[in-house]
């Protein structure tokens, strides 16, 4: 049986200065680069492919068949692209990876570069993460001097440059069509696919783009074999993952374990909410993923079961709120938050969500009616999958998550002519003993 | 005045891509390092190098929040108020900092020292709630704590990120992330404490992925106890361990 925590990509991270090449290469580190460097690389891809590793950034795409779509015989160059546009609210696990361990990011990109016969990858990292920034520009000038990137590494013939490329602040970058747009200097705006990237992605050539700690997965997957990674899991959500747990609980923070873990178990560990409060609602992966409530404490934290629970694992970003928040406040600010970063290009988006938080702040003041839910509900339905990229079906996400366990609560609002809640008492220093 | 090393650094950037233009926004954070915001001559400079209308480099600028066209000051405070750091106090920081600089959203202090925003998710979830200076995590924020480290920064004492170096100015942060070395990467800890808590808990059990080596904490001062132990206090002994060493 399988431990409750599976510390992989966490493993290094106690490790004294563990974000330099010594320490890494202490634990075994580029281990897997030379190991996969003496494979053929249909062999490598066939490994991600039986390993049943699933992108790590949010839908879920099985990694190893993303690969297997790169045409081999078109002649363009191939790109990898490292999606490290970690900015879905509520994420918090691919940028403390980067911080402690860039060089479990920077194996992994070497491997998959040379499995997909690219020469050329780019970590396209947000740019208000100053300090992860320095780190990777560090961990690739270090690989670069021992030799694990450049020209013929370690002898095999195969050339690799890596490009680390601050973003300069916007969430739909992490969409990956805006994310190759902004990469080629451009104002990041979401294309309609096909063609996907995999065909006419960067420069308009085949393209991988994944998340950080789906690449960051892959050294141990050719170090311990797919069938071990795959010995982790569930039936379909095989192998382990970082689960980040924030909000109202007793000790927030990174938690590695298998796919399948429940909300119970990660809270039990994070020593329960905090003292004297309950779980009202959680995100199981940031903010765009449809809310639950402590009736789904005990669903399986995978791809299948999220799913049949009415949500989507997305990126394992549980944000738990106790019974001391507004949801009305919440669903607002959220809201907010998709109105300010809709890229503009698509009517539907651009304006229903400018709509979607006149309608919210007006029920928030108590001057809402009962009708104002059902107009919610109405917009929702004319932004739902009306748009190039999803950005707006996750704006919809909140909203009608929330008013399907919590109606009440927005006519509660309408009923007092104003918020019932006290925003002191949801804070992390209201004083202990306060309502 | 972008001179001729800042118009060959520029060019620096525009070549480590396989096509120029991708340089465009480390070049735009350049041009912020030297002059302070987006300027006018710095969007010429940049089209001029990229062979593209200046109309189009404005678009780019325009685009992303990070670039400013207004000055900002020595140092850009960004407090978190999206949803969850909002809840948990990020909201009434923010108030206090508004009346203790006297300033608005993305105003700057008469003396030119700090710029105030207010910031979406910045990937720090788990030590909410969570503000910056010039992109530095300052984790694990309280209204006392804020209005401590606005003093601190206007009085021109040291500040350090709760995880990374001593803070240095926007400017010098602009050109980090420009892509040019500050050697500062070596400061600060590996992780804050927060990061570490599964793991932390993992050593005192003595949970390990199949097959790979059980290690143990290395400055647990729990003890044995706690491996046999699941109760919530052993690990909360051992993740303050954890976070003593950083």
């Amino acid at each position: 049986m399988t431990d409750t925590l599976t510390p992989v990509l966490t493993d290094n991270w106690d490790a004294d200065r563990s974000w330099t090449l010594a320490s890494y290469e202490e634990r075994g580190g580029y281990g897997a680069l030379a190991k996969a460097l003496a494979m053929s690389q249909d062999d490598v891809i066939t490994a991600v492919k039986d390993s049943g590793l699933r992108g790590r950034g949010g839908a879920g795409f099985p990694t190893g068949m993303k690969w297997g779509f790169i045409p081999q015989d078109n002649p363009n160059p191939k790109y990898l692209v490292v999606n490290a546009d970690e900015s879905e609210p509520g994420t918090c696990k691919d940028t403390p990876l980067m911080m402690a361990s860039p060089h479990t990011l920077v194996e992994g990109v070497i491997i998959s570069s040379y499995a997909i016969r690219a020469h050329t990858a780019f970590i396209y990292v947000r740019g208000e993460i100053l300090h992860v920034i320095r780190r990777l520009q560090r961990a690739v000038q270090e690989a670069y001097l021992a030799g694990h990137l450049g020209k013929n590494i370690h002898g095999s013939g195969y050339d690799l440059d890596l490009v680390v490329h601050a973003g300069a602040g916007a969430y739909i970058c992490g969409e990956e069509t805006a994310l190759l747009d902004s990469l080629e200097g451009r104002r990041g705006q979401p294309s309609l696919r096909p063609p996907f990237p995999a065909v006419a992605g960067l420069y308009a050539s085949p393209t991988v783009i994944n998340n950080v700690e789906s690449i960051a997965s892959v050294p141990s997957i050719i170090e311990h074999g797919a069938a071990w990674f795959s010995s982790m899991g569930t039936e379909r959500s095989k192998g382990y993952g970082i689960f980040s747990l924030s909000g109202h609980v007793t000790r927030p923070g990174q938690y590695e374990a298998p796919l399948g873990i429940t909300l119970r178990t990660l809270i039990d560990l994070a020593g329960g909410m905090r003292d004297g409060h309950e779980l009202k609602f959680w995100t199981p992966g940031g903010s765009s993923t449809p809310m639950l409530t402590a009736e789904h404490l005990d669903v399986p934290l995978d791809f299948e079961s999220v799913g049949a629970a009415g949500s989507m694992l997305g990126t394992r970003a549980l944000q738990l709120f106790d019974e001391t928040t507004c949801i009305v406040r919440a669903v607002l600010r959220w809201t907010e938050f998709y109105k300010h970063e809709s890229c503009g290009k698509c009517t539907p988006c651009r304006e229903g969500t400018w709509w979607l938080v006149q309608t919210l702040t007006r029920l928030e003041r108590g001057n809402g009616t009962p009708e104002d839910l059902d107009q919610l509900l109405d917009q929702c339905d004319n932004i739902l999958g009306r748009s190039f990229c999803a950005l707006a079906d996750g704006a919809t996400s909140p909203i009608t998550s929330s008013i399907e366990y919590f109606r009440d609560e927005f006519l509660a609002h309408a009923a007092a002519g104003g918020c019932p809640f006290d925003p002191a008492a949801s804070t992390v220093f209201t004083p202990v003993g306060a309502h | 005045m972008i001179g001729d090393t800042t118009r060959a650094e520029l060019e620096e950037i525009a070549a480590r891509y396989p096509h120029k233009r991708s340089g465009l926004l480390p070049m735009l954070h350049l041009v912020q390092s030297l002059q302070g915001r987006v300027t006018p001559e710095g969007i010429e400079a940049c089209a001029e190098i990229l062979d593209v209308s200046a109309a189009e480099v404005s678009g780019v600028a325009t685009f992303y929040t990070m670039y400013k066209r207004k000055p900002v000051g020595d140092y850009h405070v960004g407090v978190c108020t999206n949803t969850l750091c909002a809840v948990l106090g990020g909201d009434l920081i923010f108030e206090r900092l508004k009346d203790h600089l006297d300033v608005g959203n993305d105003e700057t202090t008469p003396d030119g020292k700090i710029t105030l925003e207010h910031i979406e998710c910045n990937a720090a979830c788990d030590y909410a709630p969570m503000m910056t200076v010039n992109w530095e995590f300052m984790d694990n924020q309280t209204p006392e704590s804020a209005t401590r480290l606005v003093d601190d920064l206007r009085e021109g004492r040291e500040v350090r990120s709760t995880r990374g170096p001593r803070v240095v100015t926007w400017r010098e942060a602009e050109r980090v992330i420009a892509g040019f070395s500050d050697g500062l990467a070596d400061e600060g800890p590996a992780a804050g404490p927060a990061s570490l808590v599964g793991l932390g808990i993992a050593r005192d059990r003595g949970w390990t992925a199949p097959g790979l080596e059980a290690r143990s904490a290395r400055t647990s001062t729990s003890g044995d106890s706690a491996r046999t132990s699941t109760s919530g206090d052993s690990a909360r002994t051992s993740t303050s361990a954890e976070g003593d060493k950083s």
